[in-house]
């Protein structure tokens, strides 16, 4: 019998991935790791590569080479994705964009419908008993009929949230959720995203919060120049950082008062 | 001034409007919009070959004129053995035209939806073509209203022209009754009037449609 727990094997693995627009190698070679029931920090300056890496796992961008397993789904980004493969890509996570991307003709349960019921083939009764479940866990439940412009950003990005939900996905990903809001709005949006990991939610999180990265990842990603330059856990990353790169940009961001 | 006549020409020319212009325009514009969408689609298809003809086409109905149109359609077809009557004829000319226009304005509306829909669509699984139908083209129907009205109150003028090939719709029922009158500028003049009030109608029905759709917007 082992004494040790046997570490999961990751829920998500991507190897050797490069992308490039243009003249532009924005991938140099990304390996990422995420184990089931997990929170990853994706962090970084901008133009470093770490978006370009979430988006991929989602299927909005194809990197040029390497490889990605998500639970069963296996891809070798060397030769084209097939239509089947990209559905399933799709299927296997969920995103949460930055910039919220609701629909702005559909309602809140529109929003968060659309997908299992349209995509899916769920039932519309059960699809709308799900979602206004969920909505009432945001707290948005008396919201299910307005629309997303009569929301504040916090609560557009916490539908955003509901919405990549619903969709049952086996991992969630989250593009910089807070940087497009408001500074009193986005405590409400990481509230909910704790609650989430503390839920048991495989989680990759790009994000410039670094206290959220600190408090709530298992592990951190530093991201520079389309490499990931340093891994570890959040204490270990952010105490004790081994890298130049990485003392640099942790001092830039906390800034001359910290 | 014969105010007898002009009351007694009002009935006739309304008539004409009710039976001959709006029909002929509502045929038009609807056939038109089909035509603007395939037209709009293929433009921004990606598929080259495609996209060439659906640019050749906006660009000849948009360098030729109407009347030009309407008579290759009526007078030329049936030298290549093609002969239509004036009413199929007006409808294929006046809905391929307003194809031409249309399709542009509906392109436009269909690349100033953000990108991020489109990915959002992606997210939750749709396809392109679901993406199109379901989250894009309601959203591109919004802010192609007003740029539309335009062409269809154009659209209710230009009818007119189909009195050249023989339809009988308002202007030709004016011709009729004011020809043997000799009193031509009551009788324009009522027609001018019913046309008027046609579009007035269709600028109240644009503005009911608008903000039908604008309970989503802020």
């Amino acid at each position: 019998m082992p004494s040790e727990p046997i570490a999961p094997a990751p829920l998500l693995a991507a190897r050797g991935l490069h992308k490039s627009f243009g003249d532009n190698h924005v991938l140099r070679g990304v390996d990422l790791d995420v184990a089931p029931g997990t929170v990853h920090a994706l962090i970084g300056p901008s133009g470093s590569g770490k978006t370009t890496v979430l988006r991929s796992l989602n299927g909005l961008e194809t990197p040029d080479a390497g490889t990605l397993r998500i639970g069963d789904l296996e891809l070798d980004f060397s030769r084209p994705l097939g239509r089947r493969e990209r559905a399933a890509l799709h299927r296997a996570s969920a995103m949460v964009f930055q910039q919220h991307h609701l629909f702005p003709h559909l309602t809140v349960l529109g929003n968060v419908t659309v997908g299992p019921i349209r995509v899916q083939g769920r039932g519309k009764e059960e699809a709308r008993a799900d979602a206004l479940a969920l909505l009432e866990r945001v707290g948005l439940r008396e919201k299910a009929d307005a629309y997303p412009s009569s929301l504040s950003g916090g609560q557009q990005q916490r539908v955003g949230i509901v919405r990549a939900l619903a969709l049952q996905p086996s991992m969630l990903l989250f593009d910089e959720p807070t940087s497009s809001l408001d500074p009193e709005l986005v405590g409400e949006v990481l509230a909910v995203m704790t609650e989430l990991a503390a839920e048991g939610w495989t989680m990759a999180v790009v994000t410039h919060e670094l206290g959220f990265a600190r408090e709530v990842a298992d592990e951190v990603s530093f991201f520079d120049e389309g490499v990931v330059v340093e891994r570890g856990a959040p204490e270990q990353v952010f105490g004790d950082p081994q890298h130049e790169r990485t003392k640099r940009f942790l001092q830039r961001l906390q800034g001359p008062f910290a | 001034m014969d105010w007898q006549l002009v009351l007694d020409s009002i009935g006739p020319i309304a008539l004409g409007g009710l039976t001959g212009t709006i029909p002929l325009t509502l045929a038009s514009f609807s056939l038109g919009l089909v035509i603007a969408i395939g037209m709009a689609l293929a433009r921004i298809s990606g598929i080259a070959w495609l996209s060439g003809l659906a640019r050749a086409y906006i660009s000849i109905i948009r360098g030729t004129p109407m009347l030009v149109q309407l008579f290759v359609i009526f007078y030329g077809m049936p030298q290549i053995g093609i002969t239509l009557d004036p009413w199929p004829s007006a409808i294929i000319a006046l809905s391929l035209n307003v194809g031409g226009y249309a399709a542009e304005i509906i392109r436009a509306a269909i690349l100033s939806i953000p990108r991020g829909q489109w990915e959002a669509a992606a997210m939750i699984g749709m396809s392109r073509g679901q993406a199109l139908g379901r989250i894009v083209l309601p959203q591109a129907a919004r802010v192609s209203v007003p740029p539309l009205s335009n062409t269809l109150i154009s659209l209710v003028k230009d009818t007119s022209l189909a009195s050249l090939i023989l339809v009988t719709e308002l202007f030709r029922v004016a011709q009729r009754i004011a020809a043997p009158s000799g009193e031509f500028i009551l009788i324009y003049s009522v027609a001018a009037g019913v046309y008027w009030v046609i579009c007035l109608a269709l600028a109240g029905g644009q503005d009911r449609l608008e903000r039908r759709l604008d309970r989503y917007a802020v």
